[in-house]
């Protein structure tokens, strides 16, 4: 017989079975849009996650003090006070392939203007880390090298700083503020960048030069971090392994001691950020893709029935010269026909949901042409698969006992 | 000499039930020449549907030879059985056997679904045709529901026409039908018979049978009798001679 006409033989049977053709669609369909929603979600998150990884600074690497005690309880890198100015000339100096580099000295405390206070985290750094950090001033100015050098006290706010000290709305620009109970002439304000995925919010800083921060608030000649910044992105490794070498000669470390720093680039992060996510996501596609083997044991079990119930037709069209690949066909291609029409519902289905649930759950979503193609694919794959069974009994059976079947 | 259609020579089929062996057939040796109609009698248990399974190419003999239209059908695989019962045979079955919620022109069309050679336009051609043949004019689009026992089974005749048979195979086809209806299919079968049809009949009604030109009688798996009907009936006088008023 022919395709077309095997086709429209299989559009009739699912046409005469409305309902339970519907009925037997509804696991793929779920599988489908379920598959498509999980995998649209998953990537959405991956997306934003590297969206505002690179936000940050693509080229970004973070140095941290890090423990170098052999053996006892080992305590977190900020207790450690080993990175200094000294440092961060020798990496200027002598590391190529670091574009910028900027100390981080912070402290804690509550920012206070007249009635207003609000605590926050100040930041003592150069003026490269506004480019690092990939942070924009709005309005004002940036504090230059000549305030670090003598140590002025002005500062930058973030916006919920802004916000919550000046809640009426005024120019914060060229007003002081108090830092504890030190004074700082806010000079600029940075454009906000919203919450991390991390749930942080990235707005809530004060930055000021790090000298004013280490004579006035920490008393202290080490940095919490350094931030640098490789020339280009490719060039994180080589910069990495210079910040190396570099920091343990100024550090003095013997052959056999570990860093007592540690060097993270933000490519690294992402990685681990999105290995974590493609994990969630696997699992989700996982669980989703259950659906769809049941879906497809459905089919398998519609077309068992279908066949029982259709015996004598089978013998009929085998008495009147089906050949047993002619009847094989027709019921494949029904099952195939469940599968693949259940798969475009379901596609449409989990499209929709992906473009709805942004909206109502504000989780970001990214539809990929891969996974419509991939569960696609599988549903045809499942049709095939749990319809060749029932097909290939119908052909296998006897067209006298058929014709008989009552 | 004249145009054998059908050639069975000491023809046997056995069936193995369990540890047993159920012998059907037990040698059994006719022809059937071209334009002839003839019937198949016997009683139940005398091997007629084994035979018919046989000649309807949907069994295989165990031993002996059976030449459908010079074709040694026990040297055929599957496939190769499949076309010739689509290309050579029409069968009739006693149970119609339409296909149901499926229209009397479509029905008839499927024989022709499975035949490559044939385009859609010829396919409906002919269907139409066939369905004129056993006069089911404008009846083209009902379902096997909206027609009458009578009726399914001309649809079924049409059926089994449409592929243009060496052979119409006829299993009880007027088992389910009262004596009008009967003699109604009968005379449309000595019709197409006229027309230079081959039918072969299987029976148990002598009445039918008498309709046939020829009879060979079954009993125990082997030919009983063989024997032409020197005064075979006309289904049509037989239906002008019932009385009149038969609607009851």
């Amino acid at each position: 017989m022919k395709l077309v006409n095997l086709i429209r033989l299989a559009l009739l049977a699912l046409e005469r079975n409305k309902l339970r053709a519907l009925l037997t669609m509804l696991g793929i369909i779920i599988g489908v849009g379920s598959v498509i929603t999980m995998m649209s979600i998953g990537e959405g998150s991956k997306e934003s996650i590297n969206a505002s990884l690179s936000s940050m600074g693509s080229n970004m690497i973070t140095i941290t003090p890090y423990s170098n005690e052999p053996g006892g309880a080992r305590l977190g890198g900020s207790s450690f006070k080993t990175l200094t100015y000294k440092d961060v000339e020798a990496m200027k100096k002598n590391a190529p392939d670091l574009a910028t580099l900027s100390p981080l000295a912070s402290s804690s405390g509550q920012a206070i203007n007249g009635a207003n206070n609000w605590p926050t985290n100040i930041q003592g750094v150069s003026p490269e880390y506004l480019d690092i950090r990939k942070l924009v001033i709005k309005e004002g100015i940036v504090f230059s090298e000549q305030d670090v050098r003598a140590s002025a006290k002005v500062c930058l706010l973030g916006k919920t700083v802004v916000d919550n000290l000046f809640p009426n709305g005024e120019d914060p620009i060229g007003k002081v503020i108090r830092f504890g109970k030190i004074p700082f002439q806010v000079i600029g304000v940075l454009v906000p960048k919203g919450y991390s995925n991390f749930g942080q919010d990235q707005d809530d800083l004060i930055i000021a030069p790090y000298t004013t921060i280490q004579k006035r608030i920490t008393s202290s000649i080490y940095f919490g971090s350094i931030y640098a910044s490789a020339i280009n992105e490719g060039a994180s490794d080589a910069a990495v392994n210079e910040i190396n070498s570099i920091l343990r000669e100024s550090h003095r470390l013997r052959q056999n001691q570990d860093n007592d720093f540690q060097v993270r680039t933000q490519a690294e992060l992402m990685t681990m950020m999105n290995s974590t996510s493609s994990m969630m996501t696997a699992l989700l596609t996982a669980v989703a893709s259950i659906s769809l083997v049941i879906g497809g044991i459905g089919i398998m079990n519609i077309m068992y029935v279908s066949v029982t119930e259709r015996t004598r037709e089978i013998g009929l069209r085998m008495s009147i010269g089906a050949r047993g690949i002619d009847i094989l066909l027709q019921f494949l291609i029904e099952a195939v026909m469940i599968s693949i029409t259940g798969g475009v519902i379901g596609v449409v289905i989990g499209v929709s949901a992906a473009l709805i649930v942004p909206k109502m759950l504000n989780w970001p979503t990214v539809i990929s042409e891969f996974s419509i193609v991939i569960s696609f694919l599988v549903c045809a794959v499942t049709g095939i698969f749990f319809g060749y069974y029932p097909a290939l009994k119908a052909s296998r059976l006897d067209p006298i006992e058929a014709l008989r079947y009552e | 000499m004249s145009n054998k259609i059908l050639e069975i020579l000491n023809v046997k089929r056995e069936f193995t039930m369990g540890t047993e062996i159920v012998r059907a057939l037990k040698g059994v040796s006719f022809e059937v020449n071209a334009g002839e109609f003839v019937t198949i009698m016997g009683s139940s248990g005398s091997g007629k549907t084994t035979l018919l399974n046989m000649l309807g190419c949907l069994d295989k003999p165990t031993d002996g030879i059976y030449m459908l239209d010079k074709v040694n059908v026990k040297e055929l695989s599957r496939d190769e059985l499949a076309k010739l019962r689509n290309t050579k045979i029409g069968f009739v079955f006693q149970a119609y056997n339409l296909l149901p919620r499926t229209t009397a022109l479509e029905n008839v069309e499927l024989p022709l679904l499975y035949n490559p050679a044939i385009g859609s336009k010829e396919r409906k051609e002919r269907a139409i045709a066939a369905l004129q043949a056993v006069k089911l004019d404008g009846r083209f689009d009902h379902t096997p529901n909206q027609l009458s026992g009578g009726q399914q089974q001309r649809v079924a005749i049409a059926r089994a026409l449409v592929n243009e048979p060496v052979m119409i195979l006829a299993d009880e086809a007027t088992g389910n039908l009262d004596t009008r209806t009967s003699y109604e299919i009968m005379a449309l079968m000595q019709d197409l018979n006229q027309n230079g049809k081959t039918i072969v009949f299987v029976t148990h009604e002598p009445d039918i049978a008498g309709f046939s030109s020829r009879t060979i009688m079954l009993r125990d798996g082997k030919v009983q009798k063989d024997s032409m009907n020197t005064n075979h009936r006309s289904a049509k006088e037989a239906l002008a001679a019932l009385p009149a008023a038969d609607d009851y």
